[in-house]
């Protein structure tokens, strides 16, 4: 595992003496650590620098004397105290240490030989260190069942375990979910699961990871290699636009594990489950090795030149205009960068954007002063949470927004249609009607608070929430997409609110997808160019490029119109589902139906492409290339190339390289994806401090933030909604963190954790509708109707449904999807709901 | 009994003692007038009181409850008052009687502490084996509620109050004040490590909270009723007041005796017809535990010593909580060593590593001598575990015989809290005492026949 050396700012000294050298520490600062940095390592098990010490494995006892003799103490319980001497190798220190390890053997059951952990386990390395040459235990030893499944990935041996309380407190104390504990007292301790209440944590991968044995074991993992067969690489995880630092693990050119990285500004070596077994997804069975072509209805295998040939003729047969390229989130910045040059200067069209119609706008990202994780952390701050729920979609911040609630006094004021995970740790939570979110926003920030409240919203409530935001010098703003029922213009117009009554306010966009915000300052956006040039302002781009469109293209709704009215002769779809992504299921099905060619470059087949690809170019996975990302708070890292892709399958940069000379440019990645950095990097004020030397520098392992000071964000018009029917209620669509989508269903082992397709309603609603959890109840929008099942939730408010995207239901149809009733270009969606 | 001061015990033997009309018509001081003469003074001079009394704390450790009180940070509120009813020490019985016999007088005891320390939140917390206790004073508090003695504007003054009745699920750790303030917030009951937790700084809820024993309290009526000069001239300058004590084991008479502290001594207790009434059957005393099982065990030599804490420190075992267990020559000392061990390993909490694996580890090793699979090592690796569970010489008496010191009290500990070291009590007395028993069991494989008589009838 790659640890980082610890960094601590000195500015309160406190001297201590450590093994007689004097050694200085900060106030505050843990024994154990000071010990550490001064070249003293005490060996330990329970203690973790990101956890609550707690004292428990006695391990880490030194003898310490402030001034009234020696005494055995916990160096991860004792804070530095001046003029303390610390014995870090004495007799009474080495008789300790050698008891402890003792005692730990007596009942450990010594499987090394067939223990995943055996070569990095700090029992086993800590024994050869600090224990006793031999056992002097000769009665017969603790016994449990072999592995219990404590949860769908996650296996227990509790005759390996050491009761060190590193799982179980990170399950309360870091993931807020304590599904496990401590049963049993004495030597009959045991860690387990409630009866019949498995430990379904979305961050239950982390546990395996801290567990110094091999008593924590999860399934992807399992008997698959040994430690020192490994080799790794440091990377980032692409799961979602986080952006955590991991370790990428492979033997045998194929990819076994990702460990979490303590990257201090991100995420303090946790991971989401999702994102620790997507490598999963990279090994699946499923991926492309060569490209297709469709003959006959059916895709097959065809060679690269022959599939790069029809899809550069069909480009060369249609009007610029005319062609359209969708995604490029799942790309590199390099890739993002070849592929805008080729779209925007090869083929001449503007008609590109990086989201699926269920992100933001790029204004939103790019345009708006920025604040990076840590900003919206920092210690008693205050933020004002415009964004998704945390938990589902972009899990490792919610770690760190649930640390910032708990442990650093930070004020969050969430503003969220319905309950989220972060509700618990919130310190107001409002929930305005859907669409309505700017008017409580503005009555928030100093507006005239009517007596009977904003957008359902009690005036109580506001005024409560107001006196948290009231005079807050540096308001932290997270913004981000909802509700994909409910159309991006609210998000703008209440970022609009708050610009004009909170100006310093600063803004970090909550997007899904990893490299959205990459491809986003990549140009792959209609009126974008590279480096936040635009097509108004577009720098020195059309000398670079040759050429510039002309005129702002469409965004991802109006190509998607424009190629179901049969405007679109070529549509690519660059990592694209939008089948599966986009919110109107049903606007994409006739898109895709009604474009030209429609050529997808994707590592699987996905759902967009079964139906309708004519072309399907192979693409490489995560782990197969190397490259940059850049995640949500504009933090550049490296990404590494670990295995080979399977088959013929290439990197995008090279596909699109591959095109453009097909279509007569031959210049466009002459220097391979360093040189369409490095050119970023020249062009680019916001990009210049993100060099390839400076990502190289080891100071900087955990990426260099872009500039942050946006200003160019011109509020849109104030939104005008319709008045709600008193029939009707709103509906949610939000998202789960493991559903339907290409990845996810690639993992094996986190294939079956998505839930079915659900209709959740508040008790008041059910009532008055007459509907019981469990019944089917028929939704009418506009548009079309559906049924679903009906769930009670007590975060649901009245008046509003609740349904996730890209969920199935239990015949596993995705008929059960709410893109099939929402309407795209609509503010809100209004439904009425009826049993039967 | 009458040159006895009964303090605590004066309505043991009273019909309906634990009723409130019991509480006021008997007894020597009159019952719920105290917290009146409390409620007369400052909350700053009651607790002068009980400082100048020099009222030690009962629970074990004797630290003066008056200093203790002091301890809470100024201006940091609320403050909790919890009691330690969680008596489970074994041979420890003196808890329950109190509550089961006296509640009121607890009560009253817990009125005044409030007061002086300024809680309005009382827990009381008892053992969860210990129902007739509890219904005892679940009633009492009824009671008292009811005639406004607790609640809101006690006596009419601005003083509240109000007791919570907790019961607690069967731990024995849970005696030990930070594992019992866990299991009042509804965790499983593992002690804190002090430092950072002292309860008087960081307890209850993260907030100033004082952990008494239940008899501390129970001293607190009669002394507000007789005062400090009364107080003091009972027992000696270190030691003022009277202690319960719960003898058992092998003597004739076996009960809860309420003794002048510091002045009585083990002879006195074993033999007064008032008290123990004689070794058991004119048999011969072999040993005794002072204070209870966690205590190291005193022999014949050490049964003319005053109970008086420092001193019984320095002979090399404590007072503890008041429970002296007598064995005659018919106890086995193995068998005794391994009883009592046993109990520490079954009632390790699992915290930390050298108490969870280290008991159980010791019970084992004396589990298998006593089965005759002993082995010529085993003694030295059984004080060698014990070493490494309670660090350097262990606290032990004196034995002239063989030319040993004592050693003083307390032990050293490589655990968070004393239960592990508490194990290694036996251990060490026993061998070091008897030795020869233990070899004759590995060596010769004898199985020493246990002579020990069968109890009185009933016991």
């Amino acid at each position: 595992m790659s640890e980082r050396p610890r960094r601590i700012e000195i500015t309160e000294p406190v001297e201590i003496t450590v093994d007689g050298n004097s050694v200085t520490a900060q106030s505050g600062e843990l024994l154990i650590d000071a010990c550490e940095r001064a070249g003293a390592y005490i060996p330990r098990f329970c203690y973790h620098p990101r956890m609550t010490p707690v004292g428990m494995c006695r391990m880490c006892l030194v003898e310490v004397d402030t001034g009234r003799g020696p005494a055995l103490q916990p160096s991860c319980m004792l804070p530095v105290t001046p003029g303390m001497a610390v014995d870090t190798t004495g007799p009474a220190v080495a008789k300790a240490q050698d008891g402890v390890l003792e005692f730990l053997l007596a009942n450990h059951p010594l499987d090394c030989p067939v223990c995943d952990k055996g070569g990095e386990c700090p029992l086993q390395d800590q024994t050869v260190a600090y224990g006793p040459g031999e056992s002097r235990f000769v009665e017969e030893k603790r016994h449990h069942t072999k592995p219990i499944p404590i949860s769908e990935t996650v296996f227990l041996d509790r005759e390996r375990c050491i009761l060190c309380d590193r799982c179980t407190r990170f399950a309360k104390e870091v993931a807020g979910d304590p599904l496990i504990h401590f049963i049993d007292r004495g030597s009959n301790t045991e860690i387990n699961t409630f009866p019949g209440e498995p430990f379904s944590s979305y961050f239950s991968g982390n546990t395996v990871q801290i567990c110094p044995v091999g008593a924590l074991t999860a399934k992807p993992y399992r008997f698959k290699a040994r430690p020192w067969d490994l080799e790794e690489v440091e990377s980032t995880c692409t799961g979602c636009s986080v952006g955590c630092r991991i370790t990428v693990q492979s033997s045998r050119n194929e990819l076994l594990r990702y460990q979490g990285v303590d990257s201090d500004p991100v995420n303090w070596s946790w991971l989401c489950d999702k994102g620790r077994f997507g490598f999963e997804s990279t090994q699946s069975d499923a991926r492309l090795g060569e490209p297709m072509r469709r003959e006959g209805g059916q895709l097959v295998p065809v060679r690269w030149s022959d599939a790069l040939n029809a899809v550069a003729s069909s480009i060369s047969a249609a009007d610029p205009n005319r062609v359209a390229v969708l995604g490029g989130a799942r790309l590199t910045n390099e890739s993002a960068l070849a592929w805008a040059r080729l779209a925007k200067s090869v083929i001449g069209t503007d008609h590109t954007d990086a989201q699926l119609g269920d992100g933001l706008p790029a204004d939103a990202v790019l345009d708006l002063p920025g604040a990076s994780i840590d900003e919206v952390c920092a210690k008693g701050g205050t933020v004002l949470y415009l964004g998704p729920d945390p938990k589902e979609e972009l899990p490792v911040l919610y770690l760190r927004l649930r640390h910032a609630a708990t442990n650093d006094k930070v004020h969050i004021v969430q503003i969220s249609p319905v309950g989220t995970g972060l509700s618990p740790y919130a310190a107001a939570n409002l929930h305005p009607r859907p669409g309505e979110s700017p008017a409580l926003v503005s009555a928030l920030l100093g507006g005239e608070v009517p007596a009977d409240g904003v957008a359902g919203v009690s005036a109580d409530d506001i005024r409560n929430a107001a006196a948290m935001l009231a005079g807050v010098e540096e308001l932290k703003v997270v913004i981000g997409r909802q509700n994909l029922a409910e159309s991006a213009d609210v998000t703008m117009d209440a970022i609009g609110v708050i610009r004009s009554a909170c100006p310093s306010a600063t803004y970090l966009p909550a997007l899904r997808r990893a490299n959205v915000r990459g491809a986003l300052e990549a140009g792959l956006a209609p009126g974008r160019l590279p480096g936040r040039a635009t097509l108004d302002a577009p720098g020195d781009w059309s000398e670079r490029w040759g050429s510039v469109p002309s005129a702002t293209g469409l965004d991802c709704e109006g190509i998607l119109t424009a190629a179901a009215a049969g405007r679109i002769d070529v549509l690519i779809l660059l990592g694209a589902d939008p089948l599966s992504d986009f919110p109107d299921r049903e606007l994409a099905a006739r898109a895709l139906d009604g474009a030209g060619t429609v050529v997808s470059v994707d590592p699987f087949v996905n759902a967009s492409a079964a139906r309708s690809a004519d072309v399907v170019l192979a693409a490489a996975a995560f782990g197969e290339v190397d490259g940059t990302t850049t995640s949500c708070e504009g933090r550049v890292t490296v990404l590494s190339r670990k295995v080979t892709s399977p088959g013929t399958a290439r990197a995008d940069w090279i596909i699109a390289a591959d095109l453009a000379s097909r279509l007569g440019a031959d210049d466009v990645a002459l220097d391979g994806a360093e040189g369409l950095w490095a050119e970023l990097v020249a062009a680019s004020p916001a990009h210049a401090q993100v060099s390839t030397d400076s990502l190289a520098n080891p100071d900087q392992a955990d990426g260099v933030l872009l500039d942050l000071n946006g200003d160019g964000f011109v509020a849109p018009e104030r939104l005008v909604l319709p008045a709600q029917n008193s029939y009707s209620l709103r509906l949610v669509v939000n998202r789960a963190l493991y559903d339907h989508g290409t990845l996810v269903g690639h993992c094996g082992s986190s294939s079956g954790l998505a839930n079915e397709q659900s209709v959740l309603l508040s008790s008041a609603d059910a009532q008055s509708l007459a509907v019981a959890p469990g019944d089917t109840v028929t939704l009418t929008a506009q548009r079309s109707k559906m049924s679903a099942v009906v769930v009670v939730s007590s975060l649901v408010p009245r008046g509003v449904a609740v349904m996730r995207h890209n969920l199935v239901d239990a015949d596993n149809s995705a008929t059960a999807d709410p893109g099939r009733i929402v309407t795209a270009g609509e503010a809100v969606c209004e439904i009425r709901v009826e049993a039967g | 009994m009458s040159d006895v001061p009964r303090i605590v015990s004066s309505r043991f033997e009273t019909e309906g003692s634990h009723t409130m009309e019991g509480y006021k018509s008997s007894g020597t001081y009159a019952g719920y007038e105290q917290i009146r003469a409390a409620l007369a003074l400052s909350p700053d001079e009651v607790s002068s009181l009980v400082k100048d009394a020099s009222v030690l704390g009962r629970g074990g450790a004797g630290f003066p409850a008056g200093v203790k009180w002091g301890f809470c940070p100024p201006d940091v509120w609320p403050r909790y008052l919890v009691v330690n009813g969680d008596e489970s020490e074994p041979g420890t019985y003196k808890d329950r009687i109190l509550m089961e016999r006296d509640p009121h007088q607890l009560i009253e005891g817990c009125l005044i502490a409030a007061y002086a320390i300024g809680a309005a939140q009382v827990f009381l917390y008892v053992r969860g084996e210990m129902a007739h206790a509890q219904e005892r004073i679940a009633a009492a508090l009824n009671e008292a509620y009811a005639a406004g003695l607790v609640g809101k504007n006690i006596l009419g003054t601005d003083f509240s109050v109000d007791i919570v009745l907790h019961w607690g699920a069967g731990a024995y750790i849970v005696g030990e004040e930070t594992a019992l303030i866990e299991s009042l917030e509804g965790n499983r009951g593992m002690p804190r490590l002090k430092p950072p937790f002292f309860p008087a700084a960081k307890g209850l809820y993260m907030q100033p909270t004082i952990v008494n024993n239940v008899e501390t309290l129970a001293n607190l009526p009669w002394l507000l009723s007789h005062g400090v000069e009364e107080y003091r001239a009972i027992g000696t300058e270190t030691s003022p007041g009277t202690r319960l004590i719960a003898l058992s084991g092998h003597v004739n008479t076996p009960g809860v005796f309420e003794v002048p502290q510091g002045t009585t001594t083990f002879r006195e207790l074993f033999e007064d017809e008032r008290y123990g009434g004689g070794i058991r059957d004119g048999h011969e005393l072999k040993m005794f535990i002072p204070g209870g099982a966690s205590a190291p065990w005193f022999f014949p030599e050490q049964i003319d010593l005053p109970l008086e804490g420092r001193v019984i420190g320095g002979a090399g075992s404590m007072l503890g909580s008041g429970a002296v267990v007598v064995m005659d020559e018919t106890t086995d000392a193995v068998r005794a060593c391994l009883r009592i061990v046993r109990f520490f390993a079954r009632e390790s909490c699992g915290k930390c590593t050298p108490c969870r694996e280290g008991t159980t580890w010791e019970e084992k090793i004396l589990q298998r001598i006593l089965d005759g699979h002993g082995r010529p090592n085993d003694l030295e690796l059984l004080l060698d575990v014990a070493d490494n569970i309670s660090p350097g010489p262990y606290p032990a008496a004196s034995h002239p015989d063989a030319g040993l010191e004592a050693i003083p009290f307390p032990p050293k500990q490589t655990t968070i809290c004393p239960l592990g070291p508490s194990s290694v009590a036996p251990i060490t007395s026993a061998i070091r005492r008897f030795r020869h028993e233990f070899e004759a069991k590995i060596t010769h494989r004898d199985l020493i026949p246990v002579a020990a008589a069968p109890m009185g009838e009933g016991d």
